[in-house]
């Protein structure tokens, strides 16, 4: 039986086409779960999943508790506000005292890259990394794929266009490894201040104008542009963001008839994206939510074993 | 009067021109004589047969952390873990708790290293009343306390002017100023090398010009006002191009170069699984860098080799990588790295590598020491250029066990080491 490498998903970068395909197909039978009018089943009935966020989160900490739930896991979860996370206490220590707490599982969120790997170097327990800095967001990731693959019934020859904070955005880098690993091209766009520097490395390819990156596009992914780095100067003005990279019914009229069009959430409406196109017949940012939350259950279905 | 005479090994005193096999004669704390088959009465004999006899070692950049975080290195082990890296003379920083900017500081580490010390010290003083960068500090009197080079290190002096005025104030005393360039405002809050692992790994990125845009403003003014301008840590291509330029216009500038920044690249971050001790200012940067820096070494662009050595405690590295202090331990490491990286590949000679550790820091603070010359004083290493060791911070003098080099097997290594005629430690120990 296929199975995961590592006993981590720290990232998509070091994944292989193989553990994807899996864990997307084990989503897909996840997802069946959740359709269902009674959810909950038994699978990892005694099992214990630990959550620790140190930044907010409200949509993907709210998918894990739920995946949890779904798959009958016991989960806890602590928020940096309030908890000892909050008060000066080091990783070290959080991390030794999680290890004598015995959860078989940790999930991690932290705005420094490398948080995640750190805590899997140092606890037997499995890690998810649940967004580290904006290095990679690895289940957004395979939510984004998992929601294209059950419209297109393959990634295989897409091409995505990926537009916006490239430079901040963990969700563009998960999603560049990802979706070239399945076979996509992956092409991005962003003002030329959000660029971060060689990207081309990671094999995608770059397109100044938005335009030019959308044309002939099957997927449209719009990233969240945080609205505190225009104080950082890295554009001008809302306004101006909009009027140059806002994605809008004209510009996805650029990319192929029907294109999918997606947002990782939450969306400022009107900056990054219309709300036209985002309640329109192109949108699966629906499908993408619990999508994420059967993405979660397989992950943990497969680092616990549940089928053991 | 105590005597050692150091028989048999290949004395190499680039200060003194001198590559050739030769005894050396020190009587009491000075060298008394150098010459062919010398025999001595009375002295104790040190056999060098197969060893390279040298200067000690001159590092301009060391941070000994006395006063105020004695936790992370104090001026005892500081002190040792220079000795044991063949350094006889170091300049310590002045980024201490309180910050060393008037005379009494300045004595405070001169007292403090004349009783403990195993090395001669030299305090660096503040540019800045409390490196705060806005009033230069009392460089006259603290000059007088025995500073001989002064700095802000750890701290850029953000402002033009205040450099400005520094530059031409020390001119009165002749001292070099030791700077740390980095523009806040484009260094931000980075973490590694701006570029393709800061892309890659997720990590704020500082940029190449955040240190060159430093470097031409201080060169500017220092061919406008004078005075001796020493650029700390250099660490990119084009910081070495800027250098170059203004040396051949005439400016007085001298610069350093780090072990580190010579040997390592910004792909040891990713190599490593974001290990925090490969973070550093400024950071290690590409591979194309690197070579340039070596090539100007080569070269002479770049004076002298300092380690930047960085003592930090365990805690203050074992953090998230975002999180963690900057900086690595360098005195143990920096001639076995240098020799076995540089040296034996036939990148650097060794007689090149020796003067940039010797003759040329000495030259820079203006001191005399990094000579063999008879009736200099005797501060000597003996090196074994053909003993090979693993690094195991375990083993350090130092407080500090922050290095990326652990487990590295290194070829070169530092057997003997006399301060002052005194031998501070032999075949590798410390006495």
């Amino acid at each position: 039986m296929a199975e995961l490498k590592s006993k981590d998903v720290l990232g998509l970068e070091h994944m292989s086409a193989d553990e994807i395909q899996l864990i997307l197909d084990t989503a897909d039978s996840m997802r069946e779960i959740i359709d269902r009018p009674i959810k909950q089943v038994p699978t990892l009935r005694g099992r214990n999943v630990l959550s620790l966020f140190y930044e907010s989160s409200t949509r993907t900490k709210i998918s894990f508790d739920l995946a949890c739930r779904y798959l009958s896991a016991g989960a806890v979860s602590v928020a940096k506000s309030g908890s000892s996370l909050d008060k000066g206490e080091s990783l070290r220590d959080t991390v030794r005292n999680v290890e004598v707490m015995g959860p078989e599982l940790v999930i991690m969120r932290h705005p420094s890259g490398g948080a995640p790997h750190y805590l899997a170097q140092n606890v037997t327990s499995s890690v998810i990394n649940a967004g580290d800095g904006y290095h990679e967001h690895p289940t957004q990731g395979l939510l984004d794929m998992m929601s294209v693959r059950r419209r297109t019934g393959t990634l295989e020859g897409l091409k995505v266009t990926i537009v916006g904070d490239l430079f901040h955005s963990r969700v563009a880098r998960s999603d560049i490894w990802g979706f070239q690993k399945m076979g996509s091209e992956v092409v991005v766009s962003a003002p030329s201040t959000l660029i971060p520097p060689d990207i081309e490395e990671m094999g995608c390819r770059v397109e100044p104008r938005v335009e030019d990156a959308l044309k002939d596009a099957d997927v449209v992914c719009v990233l969240r542009l945080q609205l505190e780095r225009q104080k950082q100067s890295f554009f001008p003005s809302v306004r101006e963001y909009h009027a140059l990279y806002g994605i809008n019914a004209r510009r996805l009229g650029l990319a192929r008839p029907g294109a999918l069009l997606m947002h990782p959430g939450p969306m400022n409406r009107g900056v990054e994206i219309t709300t036209d196109i985002a309640d329109g017949p192109q949108s699966i940012i629906l499908d993408q939510v619990p999508n994420g939350v059967a993405v979660r259950m397989a992950l943990l279905y497969l680092l616990l074993g549940g089928g053991e | 009067m105590q005597k050692i005479l150091i028989k048999g090994g290949h004395v190499i005193d680039p200060g003194n021109g001198r590559d050739t096999k030769a005894d050396l004669l020190v009587e009491g704390n000075r060298i008394a004589a150098i010459g062919d088959q010398l025999t001595v009465e009375g002295a104790e004999v040190v056999d060098a047969e197969g060893c390279t006899v040298s200067p000690g070692f001159v590092d301009l950049h060391v941070h000994l952390r006395e006063p105020g975080f004695e936790y992370k290195e104090d001026i005892f082990t500081g002190t040792r873990a220079a000795a044991r890296g063949g350094f006889t003379s170091i300049v310590c920083m002045p980024n201490t708790e309180p910050v060393i900017d008037d005379e009494t500081g300045v004595r405070f580490v001169r007292d403090k290293a004349g009783q403990h010390g195993a090395v001669r010290v030299y305090p660096a003083g503040a540019v800045t009343k409390g490196q705060k960068g806005e009033e230069i500090a009392e460089i006259g009197l603290m000059h007088e306390a025995g500073a001989k080079m002064f700095s802000d290190d750890g701290l850029p002096v953000v402002s033009a002017r205040v450099m400005s005025t520094a530059l031409t104030y020390s001119k009165m005393f002749g001292v070099p100023i030791s700077t740390h360039e980095e523009d806040p405002t484009l260094a931000g809050d980075g973490a590694v090398n701006f570029g393709r692992i800061s892309t890659l790994m997720g990590l704020p990125g500082m940029p190449e010009e955040a240190e060159t845009v430093m470097i031409a403003r201080d060169l500017e003014l220092c061919r406008r006002v004078g005075g001796h301008l020493h650029i700390g840590h250099v660490s990119t291509a084009r910081s070495v191009a800027l250098i170059a330029g203004a040396k051949e216009d005439g400016v007085n500038v001298t610069c350093e170069v780090t072990p580190h920044h010579l040997t390592l690249t910004e792909d040891l971050v990713r190599e490593s699984d974001y290990d925090t001790n490969t973070k550093m200012k400024p950071p290690l940067r590409t591979e194309s860098d690197r070579r340039a820096l070596v090539t100007a070494l080569r070269e002479g662009i770049i004076d002298a080799v300092a380690t930047d050595h960085a003592p930090h405690s365990f805690d203050d590295k074992d953090r998230e990588y975002i999180f963690a202090d900057n900086g690595i331990v360098g005195l143990e490491t920096a001639f076995a790295l240098l020799h076995d990286r540089l040296v034996l590949p036939g990148d650097l000679p060794l007689h090149r590598l020796i003067e940039a550790l010797t003759a040329a820091p000495a030259r820079i603070l203006g001191v005399d020491a990094g000579t063999l010359r008879e009736g200099a004083l005797a501060d000597i290493a003996i090196l074994r250029t053909d003993q090979e060791w693993a690094v195991n911070p375990g083993d350090f003098a130092s407080k500090g066990r922050n290095t990326p080099l652990v487990g590295w097997s290194l070829t070169g290594k530092v057997e003997t080491v006399l301060v002052d005629g005194k031998i501070v430690m032999r075949g590798g120990e410390l006495l």
